[in-house]
């Protein structure tokens, strides 16, 4: 586990829709329940779609911080 | 392929039907959807899906009829959604009907009346809906289909404001929208729902994080509850955005909005009524957008009241 508390980061600036939550989920369906993702997600369009799809597939959000233009997500695998 | 481009004029035929010498109107046929072609004795049959949904097995079935009939062995789909069977003879028409009894498919109708509704994926399987279209339509169609009315009458299902069903241009229509409502305790201001609306409807606060909400902004579309990572913004209420008196054609017609949240269980008595109102205002080959032009949108209105009242009424 990094110093975030997260077992893996993706970072996803600049990284269009949907491959964004592509990358996403191909991660997160590498990982066991209850370990958490940590994504790195631009403003805009990313942040407007990757988190509710997220939800969707059964993850939880655990997290939110917003740097700049980009946010910081964990996401626990669901 | 010699009458390809043969233009037929002929309305009336003497046809044989059940050992009897009839003649025909091709006119009247209009009614059972059946469409006269270009062609001499071919005609284009409707068939009837509401929503545009079929089963893969009926759907197969389709098919061989449709291979069996067509003279050209091709199929159009139909600008609402229904699939139609080209260049079938009219001596054929019995068999053919019979055929799609059989397999449980009906014909659809044109004319002056209720039409088969047409409907998005809606919220069964589509992430955007928010109503069950595909239900309504369904409904809608076992209710009303076939009622006259002064001239034709649409309806389609959205179900979100995406309006992939085009509400904005029916007689009738029904667009899906839901009512968001945001729970203190249960929100950590992450502004995630503030970027998530794209009408600009919530804005975040500068130091707690936490949503600033414009309903005048929001047009309902249930964003912020789904981008919220922990379900502090919840659906309230769900139901349909009401709207009349819009048609294309030769001369397009945006319809107004008459009702926001009408419940699930209330659109069948607003179909009721509003056809009970068009057939006592509206003229023969009026549309229902032209009567309301004509009678007033205020005698309709009062009119709906008893289905649409206690449900805001917009823009009206």
């Amino acid at each position: 586990m990094s110093e975030s508390g997260a077992h893996a980061t993706l970072d996803l600036r600049g990284v269009m829709c949907p491959i964004n939550f592509v990358k996403t989920k191909l991660k997160l369906e590498m990982m066991s329940p209850g370990e958490v993702l940590e994504v790195i997600l631009d403003s805009g369009e990313p942040i407007q779609n990757v988190p509710k799809s997220i939800k969707e597939e059964g993850h939880r959000i655990i997290e939110v911080k917003k740097e700049g233009d980009f946010f910081r997500l964990k996401v626990e695998k669901g | 392929m010699t009458d390809h481009f043969i233009q037929d004029k002929t309305t009336k035929v003497t046809v044989n039907l059940e050992g009897a010498e009839q003649k025909m109107d091709f006119n009247d046929l209009k009614s059972g959807g059946f469409i006269k072609q270009r062609q001499k004795d071919l005609f284009t049959v409707r068939l009837r899906c509401p929503g545009g949904k079929l089963t893969t097995e009926k759907l197969i079935e389709i098919s061989k009829i449709a291979h069996k009939y067509s003279k050209k062995g091709v199929v159009h789909f139909s600008f609402r959604q229904s699939l139609e069977i080209l260049y079938v003879d009219y001596k054929e028409f019995n068999a053919i009907v019979a055929e799609l009894e059989k397999i449980g498919q009906k014909v659809a109708s044109c004319g002056p009346r209720v039409r088969v509704p047409t409907a998005c994926g809606g919220c069964e399987y589509n992430p955007n809906g928010l109503t069950d279209t595909q239900k309504m339509a369904e409904m809608v169609d076992k209710t009303f289909f076939g009622t006259p009315t002064p001239h034709k009458f649409k309806t389609s299902f959205s179900g979100c404001p995406i309006d992939c069903a085009r509400t904005k241009e029916m007689d009738l229509g029904f667009q899906g929208v839901v009512d968001p409502k945001w729970e203190e305790e249960a929100c950590t201001g992450c502004t995630i729902c503030a970027e998530a609306c794209k009408e600009g409807a919530i804005e975040s606060d500068p130091d707690t994080g936490k949503p600033i909400f414009d309903p005048l902004k929001c047009i309902w579309c249930g964003d912020c509850i789904r981008a919220c990572p922990t379900e502090a913004w919840r659906p309230k209420r769900y139901g349909h955005i009401v709207r009349i008196g819009g048609k294309h054609g030769r001369h397009p017609m945006e319809a107004v909005e008459v009702c926001s949240f009408l419940p699930d269980e209330k659109v069948a008595d607003a179909i009721r009524l509003t056809i009970e109102w068009y057939n006592a205002n509206g003229k023969r080959g009026e549309r229902i957008g032209n009567t309301l032009k004509r009678v007033g949108l205020d005698n309709y209105l009062k009119f709906m009241e008893p289905v649409f009242q206690n449900n805001e009424t917009v823009k009206a």
